[in-house]
């Protein structure tokens, strides 16, 4: 069933933290099981007052560490509830042993997670490198690239996880303080609306059917572990269906269409920059600055990161003469980033040649601005004309060396 | 509630014959203790298991021994994990989504999981005061990987991580006092219990799941493998811990202290030490001053626990 598009919209100004204390308000989840942690404590602390003030039905579990989140969560989704938390930084680094739990048993958690580095040094601010560290665990991974999406996502993903052909975590990242803890526009859907879209979590089993008891996390020897992580494989690969479809629904209640990936002047550039999050938007005006020069940039933004929407990314940049992917994130010791390497993946394995170099960007809440992505479009262009990558491969972005 | 032998011969056995647990392990014994109290009372039960002995030998996919809801997260987390099963059942009945038949939501975790790793999460549980039973079966060391020191295991015991070498006789330190963490951290109820008394030990757990909050119950688990003894001695083992006042059987309700068994006569430590080989050791003279310390400690601790039990 599908809403008749909303008229007029509901615009507020939020903070991205607070898009998505708005957004679970309005999914109204039966539990809530969450620790603070800079700067994700804006969606705690909202939360505790829309539960303080009786705005919401959830149970507001306040555990005493993000492994206890988490515990809480797998514990809550196994008897039949629709769980949420939400984390950044060393947060989710804390809970990694469960995050694996959590794909493992098939519960469809939705975590906000408000991107924070990794110390040492210690260091508050916004970069990747914690989701991206878990990329792996069988989680489904969207990330945001301005308030609106932060909102849009987070819905979204409630519908991604609970579908029957995922059954799956989900992680809906956005920049720690560039979006959490700025005003933007956003358009928010009637509660009504939001209620209906979610609708009610009908678990498949629940450990509180006492009349027909279950056993859930069983020890798995060499003789079945590899058959079920296998499911999981054939599960978080749905997700490249089922992520289009739930947006073509959302679209027709909200007018925003969301993909996998999302092109921006894409079509007939000859250089392109692939991104994931928040910096699009700087890289989107240096877009339109080489553009306003004559010269044919483009952007191509990865929503979603797992799984890897490796077809959409080769399609939309299949015939580019150079591309720059930015990792924002850390990968010491590896041939390049995740986004680099999954990219360049994709092309080797259906056998088209791409020029392509990395950029190591933004770590630790580093600022990009459009300028230095329109130094990355030159160097592009030179390698387009002299069809030669000059080394290294892969690059630190305005770093001081 | 009076427990009726007769009544609970007639009852279901809630955890099937045909699991994995070693010869002469008590754990499974233990276990059927538990459910058949609670389900003496007429309650329902849903159970849990962080990693440890019980969860692998009980949950081998595609089998179960489980004939109760039973689930396993990880090793750490047992308390958590549980604690938002009842979250989410009193969700439910608010939501009048599920009907309130009083079910009892009860943890069973090694002394590993309990004492060391997951200590954080049963001190949260016990904070929010989330309504689960917590059941330490308490084998004094990791049993399951091979015998390692865990914060239960007793001054001089022999474990593969407090080996006796040249220089070192055995494990070093004395155990926690977890009963008194648990009801210092403010659980309406809190005790210790074995096998061997049986009766006490199903009317502690009936205490507990009578009780509004979480509990904690901690079983001692006499382990033939890590303890080094026959197979056929598990319960003489039971016996001799409580009766050396090694193992003292005591509750704490709402801060009140009561002995709910005292020995007859208080054995030396010593009878309890040479039943196991895990002290065989000690028996060297130069150990001697070990075995002083256990019985100085075991007098004290006693002397201690019988103040605290006259105490109003």
């Amino acid at each position: 069933m599908v809403e008749a598009m909303v008229k007029k919209p509901i615009v507020k100004a939020l903070e991205g933290d607070k898009a998505v204390t708005e957004a679970i308000r309005q999914i109204n989840p039966d539990v809530m099981a969450a620790y603070p942690v800079t700067p994700q404590t804006e969606i705690v602390m909202e939360f505790a007052e829309l539960v303080a003030e009786g705005l919401v039905d959830t149970e507001y579990i306040r555990v005493e560490s993000e492994h206890a989140a988490m515990s809480s969560c797998i514990g809550a989704a196994s008897a039949g509830a629709r769980a949420m938390t939400a984390t950044c930084g060393p947060g989710l680094a804390l809970m990694w042993e469960t995050l694996w739990v959590t794909s493992g048993l098939r519960c469809p958690i939705v975590m906000a997670v408000v991107n924070r580095s990794l110390s040492a040094p210690l260091n508050i601010l916004t970069d990747q490198t914690d989701m991206m560290g878990s990329r792996d665990s069988g989680w489904v991974q969207i990330y945001a690239e301005n308030h609106q999406e932060v909102y849009d996502n987070f819905i979204q993903a409630v519908r991604i996880a609970e579908h029957p052909d995922v059954m799956l975590p989900i992680m809906c990242g956005h920049a720690g303080f560039v979006l959490g803890h700025t005003l933007g526009r956003v358009e928010v859907l009637p509660d009504e609306v939001v209620r209906k879209f979610v609708g009610e979590y009908k678990p498949l089993y629940s450990i509180l059917d006492i009349e027909h008891p279950k056993t859930i996390g069983a020890y798995d020897h060499w003789d079945y572990f590899f058959e079920h992580r296998r499911q999981l494989f054939e599960a978080i690969n749905n997700v490249l269906r089922v992520i289009p479809e739930i947006a073509q629904e959302y679209g027709k209640i909200s007018g925003r269409y969301y993909g996998l990936v999302e092109s921006y002047r894409l079509d007939d550039a000859e250089v392109a920059i692939l991104i994931i999050g928040s910096g699009a938007g700087a890289c989107r005006e240096a877009v339109d600055a080489m553009r306003q020069k004559g010269v044919k940039a483009g952007m191509l933004k990865v929503r979603c990161f797992r799984p890897f929407p490796a077809d959409e990314i080769v399609k939309a940049l299949k015939g580019k003469k150079a591309v720059a992917a930015m990792d924002r994130c850390e990968c010491f010791g590896g041939e390049g980033g995740p986004l680099f390497i999954e990219a360049c993946s994709a092309f080797f394995n259906r056998g088209l040649p791409m020029k392509m170099i990395d950029y190591f960007y933004g770590l630790g809440g580093r600022d990009t601005v459009p300028s230095e992505f329109c130094d990355i479009f030159r160097e592009l262009f030179q390698i387009a004309e002299t069809d030669k990558i000059k080394p290294p491969l892969v690059r630190y972005l305005a770093v001081r060396e | 509630m009076a427990i009726k032998l007769k009544e609970i011969s007639n009852q279901e056995e809630k955890i099937a014959p045909g699991h994995r647990a070693c010869h002469g392990c008590p754990e499974t014994i233990i276990v059927r203790q538990v459910l058949h109290a609670i389900m003496a009372m007429g309650k329902p039960v849903v159970t849990a298991s962080p990693t440890g002995c019980l969860e692998v030998c009980t949950s081998p996919y595609p089998q179960t021994a489980w004939r109760v809801p039973w689930i396993h997260n990880a090793f750490e987390n047992v308390s958590s994990t549980l604690a938002a099963v009842w979250t989410t059942y009193r969700h439910f009945i608010k939501l009048g989504k599920m009907e309130d038949r009083d079910i009892k939501f009860v943890v069973f975790g090694g002394d590993g999981a309990t004492y060391d790793i997951g200590l954080q999460f049963i001190s949260g549980v016990i904070e929010r005061g989330q309504h689960i039973i917590y059941i330490c079966l308490n084998n004094e060391a990791y049993m399951n990987t091979g015998i390692q020191r865990s914060a239960a295991t007793p001054l001089g015991a022999w474990t593969t991580t407090s080996p006796v070498g040249k220089v070192i006789p055995g494990k070093t330190e004395h155990r926690k006092n977890m009963v008194g963490m648990m009801a210092a951290n403010g659980a309406p109820y809190a005790a210790q219990a074995a096998p061997h008394a049986w009766r006490d030990l199903m009317t502690k757990v009936q205490k507990a799941a009578s009780i509004e909050g979480p509990s904690y119950i901690d079983v001692i688990s006499p382990c033939p493998r890590g303890w080094r003894f026959p197979t056929d001695e598990t319960i003489y083992l039971s016996r001799l811990a409580v009766e050396t006042c090694m193992w003292p059987l005591y509750e704490v309700e709402y801060g009140k202290y009561r002995i709910t068994s005292r020995p007859t006569e208080k054995k030396p430590v010593i009878d309890y030490l040479k039943a196991q080989r895990r002290f065989e050791h000690l028996f060297l003279p130069e150990n001697k001053h070990i075995i002083d310390e256990i019985q100085r400690k075991v007098d004290e601790d006693w002397e201690r626990l019988q103040k605290l039990a006259e105490m109003d």
